[in-house]
């Protein structure tokens, strides 16, 4: 089938352009920016995954700026369908491939990727492509397919989810950067950077059972990510989270990246060609003072690549 | 004159082989092993590969066919190397008299009324379709369920612990598996087995092998007229009985200078035992020797002793109880899953074709990546007793995975191209709207559908902007990932109905998708 792209008309206020990307190392294009930069939000369209998030990054003041030298990292991507990257069922493997890597470079002593996943966990991690990019920036792949990894919390701001089972990387990293992918989800409505972190609990079940919006929304205020990287390659517009063919899946090209996780996935509703305030968990949040899902009121960078 | 041990060498050598690759294929951790090894390592064994030769004809599974041409030729060197079960049967044997030192054997007479009586049985029960007999008898199987089922949970807790010890080291290359195959009935039947050969191989060597056996009894009947045999030169034979100690068999008759060619399982035993070169092992012609078969003889100890197994075998049976569970504050659901049928595995073809051609070894249960493969109770009836079937409360059919069909050494579970593996509908998902949470507490939940892989159960619209699922039987395959991740309890709001006879589904339809210029780069 043929993939129609959104026309392009014009270039937007904010679109960064003409900044020269030599091949270097590319925390050096962090330095290179000045300091008055301070985005809310990061756009960025119509470039590789890796690339996307070099551009990203790089205007929020470069990886140093999340992550301090010698700290851990855990990076939380969408691994939860046995699907290989064409299918958008999981996120990009270069995205997340990249990310491990800038997290190394601004110093992190270990990176760790992992999610509890809803097929058979060791084929998700492998036929992902997450499992060989992980590996190969360097980062540490951590299963997450047996309780024994999951520690109790309490929460005490949910108004619903009042406890959860929480991975022990969550519990042990200093910092944590959630990477899920923009996709339809028939359950949520939409699955984004909320939505994502139902894979760093065991007891899924029971946000289910115990109105999923509302528990979806309850855990944020438990922890928020330190950062929020949608991935929008390629996005899943039908028939999600984990999409029955190919033919579910179009070419989008888009990366938000946000430390305000409800801006950020109000952005990606936004890019889905949903309304955020149609998204129960999205408008919930936003109630709830989890971050804000009205976008005029923040810093946005636009990139165009 | 020195004795030759190098015949007995090579058994034990070989026989430790067949054991360690026959064990680990059920014990593998992680599964590590690749699908060629887990085929190559089942070809050899007997009645699955007789099972397959049947249902498929090929040369593929023509294992069986080449131990009956060796056993023609050697003898019963199949049950002494390549059967799991005798290898284990030996090492009990030895640790009773080698380092409990008890008394050595001694001659017996053979049970061979029983004996044949059993072969004739299960040979009947197979042609009249029933898997039973052959699936509570067969060495390899209960070889399989013994590992399965009690081995593997220790081979598990001691990865598991490792696993444990890594990650605090921030090693994760080890992964812990969970072990779900709790099921007391083939726990209690793979246990009780293993009391039983435990038993009679410490007190009377391969008396299993030699008296209930079907697979000893079958080669049995061609070892008698094998071309190489075991005998006592009657010139350098002094009859001082040494070889008859260490038959394992009890097969050597000293006193008349006779063996039971029919028993001997080719260990070589007596060869490397005999201090006078009087055990020889040579060309026998084709005469077919006189063998003596005394009906009165039979041992009523031995009906005995069969009677026992089964006995102790059912008294471990018991209903397995779903888990019931529920989580604090939650209405439990009212109406219960009625199932009349489970769904066997994908491959199988339905529950005929599979529930008379598995013997219940448990390598596809070892094997299944996400557990939904459990060893059944009554769930086919008496006749399927411990074949596994899809327990979608313990996982569900991965979509992508082949993997049962793939291993299965007799035919039970075919193989099936992964394409039409997406097709088979093993059974059909029905919905309980009335234990839905949409309906229940009009809240969105969805966990059927979205782990649906053809979209088979799709969310609706309900009422007030809530989607509530919808089944299409036409294109549901039945796989179970609706019914494991349904969070409602007691009571499932989606559960599969099996099919008797597996059907291919509808390859659901995919329109285009084709996207509205919306003339901005960013919406926002």
């Amino acid at each position: 089938m043929k993939r129609r792209e959104f026309i392009i008309k014009g270039v937007s206020a904010g679109v960064v352009t003409g900044t020269s990307l030599g091949l270097g190392g590319i925390t050096g294009l962090a330095s290179a920016l000045p300091p008055q930069n301070a985005y809310d939000l990061v756009a960025v369209r119509d470039g590789e995954p890796d690339v996307m998030f070099d551009r990203a990054i790089a205007s929020l003041g470069g990886m140093t700026k999340y992550v301090k030298k010698g700290q851990k990292v855990v990076v939380k991507p969408n691994i939860g369908w046995d699907v290989i990257p064409e299918r958008a069922g999981n996120t990009n493997p270069k995205l997340v491939g990249r990310i491990v890597k800038h997290c190394l470079e601004a110093g992190a002593s270990e990176v760790y990727v992992f999610d509890n996943t809803c097929d058979a966990w060791n084929l998700c991690y492998k036929n992902s492509g997450i499992e060989k990019a992980v590996k190969d920036a360097g980062g540490k792949l951590v299963p997450g397919n047996t309780e024994n990894y999951y520690q109790s919390v309490q929460i005490p701001k949910g108004k619903r989810l009042k406890e959860a089972r929480v991975h022990e990387l969550i519990l042990n990293s200093d910092v944590f950067i959630n990477v899920p992918v923009l996709k339809h989800h028939s359950s949520a409505s939409i699955s984004l950077a909320m939505k994502n972190l139902m894979g760093v609990v065991w007891d899924r079940r029971y946000w289910h059972r115990n109105d999923l919006h509302q528990c979806i929304a309850d855990f944020v205020t438990w922890r928020k990510p330190t950062l929020n990287v949608i991935d929008g390659y390629r996005v899943m517009l039908r028939n999600g989270p984990r999409g029955v063919s190919e033919a579910d899946v179009v070419m989008m090209k888009q990366l938000i990246v946000s430390a305000d996780i409800v801006a950020a996935d109000a952005a990606a509703t936004l890019v889905f060609g949903s309304k955020p305030q149609d998204i129960p968990h999205i408008r919930i949040a936003n109630e709830m003072k989890l971050g804000t899902m009205d976008l005029s009121r923040l810093n946005i960078n636009r990139i165009k690549i | 004159m020195r004795s030759v041990a190098w015949p007995r060498k090579a058994r034990i050598a070989l026989s430790l082989v067949f054991l360690l690759f026959t064990g680990v294929i059920f014990l593998d951790p992680a599964r590590w092993i690749p699908v060629v090894w887990l085929q190559a390592i089942t070809w050899p064994q007997f009645t699955p590969s007789l099972l397959k030769f049947l249902i498929t004809g090929g040369w593929a599974a023509a294992g069986f066919l080449l131990f009956v041409v060796i056993t023609l030729v050697f003898g019963r060197i199949y049950c002494s190397t390549v059967c799991p079960l005798g290898t284990l049967q030996d090492i009990i044997s030895r640790i009773r008299r080698r380092i409990l030192r008890q008394k050595p054997l001694r001659y017996a007479r053979p049970q061979n009324i029983l004996r044949y009586l059993i072969l004739i049985i299960v040979v009947i029960s197979i042609i009249a379709g029933s898997a039973l007999l052959v699936n509570f008898l067969d060495p390899y199987s209960n070889f399989g369920r013994i590992l399965a089922n009690l081995f593997r949970p220790a081979v598990l807790a001691g990865n598991n612990a490792l696993a444990g010890m890594l990650e605090k080291q921030d090693i994760f290359w080890l992964p812990r598996t969970p072990w779900k195959g709790y099921q007391p009935a083939s726990l209690g039947f793979a246990a009780a087995f293993l009391i039983l050969v435990t038993w009679m191989s410490a007190v009377r060597g391969r008396l299993y092998c030699n008296t209930v056996c079907p697979v000893g009894a079958l080669l049995g009947l061609f070892s008698r007229v094998s071309l190489l045999r075991i005998s006592l030169d009657k010139q350098l034979c002094n009859s001082c009985g040494q070889c008859s100690k260490v038959c394992k068999a009890q097969c050597i008759d000293v006193k008349n200078r006779e063996v039971d060619y029919s028993r001997c399982v080719a260990c070589f035993n007596c060869i490397t035992a005999c201090p006078s070169s009087g055990v020889v092992y040579r060309f026998s012609g084709f005469s077919i020797p006189q063998v003596e078969t005394d009906p009165a003889a039979v041992e009523k100890q031995n009906r005995r002793t069969l009677l026992k197994a089964f006995m102790v075998g059912t008294a471990f049976l018991s209903t397995r109880a779903f888990a019931t569970r529920l989580t604090g504050g939650e209405k439990p659901t009212t109406i219960p899953e009625e199932r009349s049928l489970v769904s066997s595995p994908p491959g199988s073809e339905g529950h005929d074709h599979f529930n008379k051609n598995c013997t219940a070894c448990h390598l596809c249960v070892s094997a299944c990546p996400t557990h939904v493969l459990q060893p059944s109770f009554l769930e086919y009836g008496l006749q399927g007793l411990m074949q596994p079937y899809m327990d979608y409360h313990s996982g569900f059919c991965n979509f992508e995975c082949t993997v049962c069909s793939d291993i299965c050494p007799t035919g039970a579970i075919l193989p099936l191209a992964k394409d039409l593996k997406k097709r088979v509908q093993l059974g059909v998902a029905v919905f309980i709207k009335e234990n839905c949470v949409v309906y229940t507490d009009e809240t969105d939940c969805g966990a059927c559908s979205e782990h649906c892989p053809t979209k088979a159960v799709d969310m609706v619209p309900y009422k007030d902007g809530l989607t509530i699922p919808e089944v299409d039987d036409k294109i549901c395959i039945g796989c179970g990932a609706c019914e494991y991740a349904c969070p409602t309890r007691p009571f499932r709001a989606i559960f599969v109905e099996g099919n008797q006879l597996h059907i291919m589904a509808d390859e659901p339809q995919q329109e285009e998708i084709i996207l509205e210029d919306t003339g901005e780069d960013f919406p926002f």
